[in-house]
């Protein structure tokens, strides 16, 4: 089976190359060499905290930024060198914002914002328009007279549904939720998570799940990949990524999310930090929060396995049959 | 824009009397030199010798005549018909020339930025009058090219302000939303960018509509503008200077005139950059009180309890034009020595407005205490003056916000503002100050707390930054801390530290601790205590783990459904219907009637009171789930 989206080697770096006056610049490896599989009608979530590189992997994916290295092969065509005609990836792969109300200009009405995907990558007429339009606000649940408001007059979770509706429009195959839901209150959470399973069904689609909310990513997700610092260091089902961790990393995730039973980690010093992108470590980038750490850790990068399906982490020293103490 | 969004506007506009005052003077002369063809007066250009340097008030001639015997009030509303035209035509060429310069290197950033500004920069090294003769030396004299050279000069006023703006805008995420949707780049800045860009382009042109008119004026008067014997206010004012001494008159005349066009342009211009600042729109510049205004007809009569802080019946509400916002409806609050006390709610539920007017921190104007009290220690601090309730603030009660780079100075080291909150309330030397500090930086287990100190907030990451923000919260041993979401914007494994720490602070200390979050899991591991609030009131009230094992009140129940837990798997999660209610129209009875599978008639009469159940616990509903208390 082929499958929906093929990411291969993927990296981004921001900076580097050379001064006007050929002086080195320092650079930031944003994404390090990235590979995963997404299969169609599947949800992957990816999870990871602030700086992993989450949000920039989602943007390579959808053509807004190009990628320095690899592949994004989406129904076996590359389409990494694509970037740039947002036409090209706009037809297969979409994406809801994480802030709803700020990814909708405020200057325009909800219908001429449900419009332009419509006009610039469908090429509809107006009464094929206005007829996807209705159809679109019918699959969310939103009301049609919503259409002729302006954006600041919805509240969060309406707002997103607009959102969820526009990344619809262009029948895309593929849609990247960019924590679609960490912006919105819990009791409205449910309600658009729910929504996104709905339409996945409804219309056939993949769906790429980030977010830092690990309970939220395990709900919605089929397979989860765990990104640390530009690189994916887990990968497996949802329902072991989290309940039987092999990457050291993966455990302390999922120990400190808060959950009700479960009594606070002992407090430690607050020296667990990222290592300073612009000096990446030659080891393994969690080698100093690591409990497990070895000699080799420090020397080599350990890399995740190459069929990217099966549950593996990329750890010298993965934790055999780690059950989460709960 | 809609008539509304119009009607607001201008209403806002003349609210500034100055403002109305310049659109009225402006408005009588655009309307006088409008008129000018209609006017009864003389040919501007018509000489008379023999009547020349007539005074004002002469007869015929109002104003008055020049050196050739021309009437100066007709050459006066004509050459005002000029120097308007010339102004506000080089103003719009200007912004038109220096917005499109500004959007492009904005919008397209890196290289074309760093040229296009480059050349700009270049313009702008020129003085300016020195850099208009050289472009009128070329072109030759003559009002046109006046216009052009003014326009010219202007160009990187506009360009910078606007690749300013557009810098912000291009970045937005509707624009990245735009290009998904198939828009090239041209058509991204023609419909999203240039829609968000105009009303600062407006805002520029009408603070520089008065400026323009005087360098034009300036170059007339030099002979470089207007030609004879056509008149501008310029070239008016050049000729009348030669006679100063003998006919003060020919100069006067038009130098009144530029006075009152660019006073009343420039007032008028303020009015419409506040008018359509949206800052400034919602109230942003009216400057706070230093406590929230209260105005209570009664106080709560004391009840006797050993409670450290007791709020009472307390109602805090924004008062917006019309509207008033019930943000908290009625808060009874509770929490004794050394306890925790978490409160819960979505956002607009009123857990940070109950929070900051416990100190009367709530911004007034808009917030008013309209009735309840908190009593620390039995003591009503509402009632108390300022300087009781400043001694109290930070000191015996202390908070810990949300974000930490927003509450700490960006200018100043962790260490000057952490000696600032200790001396604001002791009086020890500065040394003994640091000395304080770098214990408590220990304390919250910062690493090498000595070098820390001297570290700016952008330096550090969030978890250390929080740190710093609970180092200071505990710098004047307080009883009681009052966290506001502390660790909603980390990271988990951060925000584990971060709890983790403030548990063990509080028990060291014996703290009393009020914890605001949306977050169960993270009552269920701090709280002793959990209030549970709704559209301004706290629903129910008990010991956490009751409440979480056994909650009472149906949106309590619902609540803790909708929140995923680690270690469920794949499912489809628990929703609640509908919308909070928004606190300025609240429904009669209980707040969670329209969106509650329980509700009965009844839910939605009157006002709902606290029931106690069990023996640590109130719920504020009439038909709870009570089976297992």
């Amino acid at each position: 089976m082929t499958p929906a989206l093929d990411v291969q080697n993927l990296s981004k770096t921001f900076g580097g190359g050379t001064s006007f006056f050929g002086k080195a610049q320092p650079a930031v490896h944003a994404v390090r060499s990235t590979s995963f599989q997404v299969l169609k009608g599947e949800t992957l979530g990816i999870v990871g905290e602030s700086g992993c590189g989450k949000s920039t992997l989602a943007r390579m994916l959808v053509g807004l930024l190009p990628p320095s290295e690899g592949k994004i092969v989406i129904k076996g065509q590359d389409l990494s060198g694509m970037v740039g005609n947002a036409a090209a990836f706009g037809r297969v792969i979409q994406y809801v914002f994480q802030d709803p109300i700020s990814s909708l200009n405020p200057r325009k009405t909800v219908r001429q914002i449900m419009e332009a995907p419509l006009i610039h990558l469908m090429g509809m007429d107006a009464a094929a328009r206005k007829a996807r339009i209705d159809e679109l606000f019918d699959a969310v649940n939103l009301r049609r007279e919503f259409l002729d408001r302006y954006p600041h007059e919805f509240s969060g979770g309406q707002a997103q549904r607009i959102g969820i509706a526009r990344a619809l429009a262009a029948s895309p195959q593929i849609i990247v939720l960019d924590e679609p839901v960490s912006a919105l209150d819990v009791s409205v959470q449910a309600q658009v998570l729910n929504l996104l399973d709905e339409l996945r069904t409804a219309f056939d689609l993949t769906y790429l799940f980030i977010s830092h909310d690990l309970a939220v990513v395990e709900a919605v997700s089929d397979r989860i990949a765990v990104l640390y610092f530009g690189a994916v260091v887990e990968v497996g089902m949802a329902d072991e990524v989290f309940a039987n961790p092999r990457h050291p990393y993966t455990q302390l995730l999922a120990s400190s999310a808060p959950a009700v039973g479960r009594p606070l980690m002992p407090a430690t010093d607050g020296s667990a930090e990222l290592p300073d992108p612009f000096n990446p470590p030659p080891g393994c980038a969690f080698a100093d929060r690591c409990i497990r750490v070895q000699k080799e850790c420090r020397g080599t990068v350990p890399q995740l396995g190459h069929d990217g399906l099966e549950h593996q982490s990329a750890c010298f020293h993965p934790i055999e049959n780690g059950r989460r103490e709960r | 824009m809609n008539m509304e969004a119009l009607k607001s506007a201008l209403a806002l506009l003349f609210r500034n009397r100055l403002a109305g005052f310049g659109a009225v003077v402006l408005s009588v002369v655009v309307l006088v030199v409008l008129a000018a063809p209609l006017l009864p007066i003389h040919h501007p250009d018509l000489t008379n010798p023999a009547n020349r340097l007539l005074r004002p008030f002469s007869t015929n001639h109002l104003l008055g005549t020049d050196h050739l015997g021309r009437d100066l009030l007709s050459r006066l509303i004509w050459g005002t018909r000029l120097s308007l035209v010339v102004g506000i035509s080089a103003s719009i060429i200007a912004a038109a020339v220096g917005a499109f310069i500004g959007i492009v290197a904005g919008f397209f950033g890196g290289r074309t930025d760093n040229l296009i500004m480059r050349g700009v920069d270049m313009l702008m090294a020129f003085p300016y009058i020195l850099l208009a003769l050289a472009i009128v030396a070329v072109l030759g004299p003559g009002l046109i090219n006046a216009l052009y050279a003014v326009a010219v000069v202007n160009i990187p006023f506009f360009a910078r302000n606007i690749r300013g703006v557009t810098v912000g805008i291009a970045h937005r995420e509707f624009v990245d939303a735009a290009r998904l949707s198939g828009m090239g780049s041209w058509r991204i800045i023609w419909s999203e960018i240039l829609p968000n860009v105009l009303p600062v382009i407006v805002i520029a042109i009408s603070t520089t509509v008065g400026w323009m008119i005087l360098e034009t004026a300036g170059l007339s008067f030099l002979g470089l503008g207007s030609q004879p014997p056509q008149a501008d206010l310029g070239s008016m004012l050049g000729e009348g200077r030669k006679l100063l001494i003998n006919a003060p008159h020919a100069s006067v005349v038009p130098g009144v005139m530029i006075f009152v066009i660019v006073m009343s342009v420039n007032l008028l211009g303020d009015g419409v950059r506040d008018a359509l600042d949206p800052r400034l729109r919602s109230g942003a510049l009216a400057r706070p009180a230093p406590v929230t205004r209260i105005d209570r007809e009664t106080v709560p009569e004391k009840i006797e309890s050993n409670a450290l802080l007791d709020v009472q019946n307390l109602h805090t509400h924004f008062e917006v034009g019309e509207r008033v916002y019930k943000a908290a409806g009625g808060v009874d609050l509770r929490v004794d020595p050394g306890e925790c006390l978490g409160i819960i709610g979505e956002s607009g539920s009123g857990k940070s407005v109950t929070a900051l007017s416990l100190l009367g921190l709530v911004a007034s104007p808009p917030g008013v205490i309209k009735a309840g009290s908190v009593r620390l220690d039995g003591k009503d601090l509402l009632s108390t003056n300022f300087e009781t309730l400043r001694s109290i603030r930070g000191s015996r009660i202390s908070y810990i916000f949300q974000d930490p780079l927003a509450t700490l100075h960006p200018l100043y080291t962790i260490g000057d503002q952490m000696i600032e909150a200790i001396r604001c309330h002791r009086p020890v030397s500065k040394k003994e100050a640091m000395t304080k500090a770098i214990q408590l930086l220990e304390k919250v287990q910062i690493p090498n707390p000595k070098a820390r100190i001297g570290s700016y907030p952008h330096e550090m990451s969030g978890g250390m930054r929080q740190r710093v923000g609970i180092a200071m919260a505990l710098a004047n041993e307080p009883e009681i801390i009052i966290a506001d979401e502390p660790t909603t914007a980390l990271d988990v494994t951060v925000q584990a530290q971060i709890l983790a720490l403030l548990s063990d602070l509080r028990r060291q200390r014996d703290l009393a601790l009020i914890f605001i979050t949306h977050d169960f899991g993270v009552v269920a591991q701090l709280c002793d205590r959990v209030a549970v609030m709704y559209a301004g009131k706290i629903v129910e009230v008990g010991p956490t783990e009751e409440i979480l094992a056994h909650p009472a009140h149906p949106y309590t129940m619902r609540l803790i459904d909708c929140v995923p837990e680690l270690g469920g798997g794949k499912r489809k999660l628990s929703a609640i219907a509908g919308l909070p209610p928004a606190v300025d129209r609240l429904p009669d009875g209980c707040a969670f009637a329209p969106r509650c599978d329980r509700a009965e008639e009844d839910c939605r009469l009157g006002t709902l009171a606290t029931t106690p159940a069990g023996t640590s616990r109130s719920v504020r509903c009439l038909h709870p789930s009570l089976e297992q208390i």
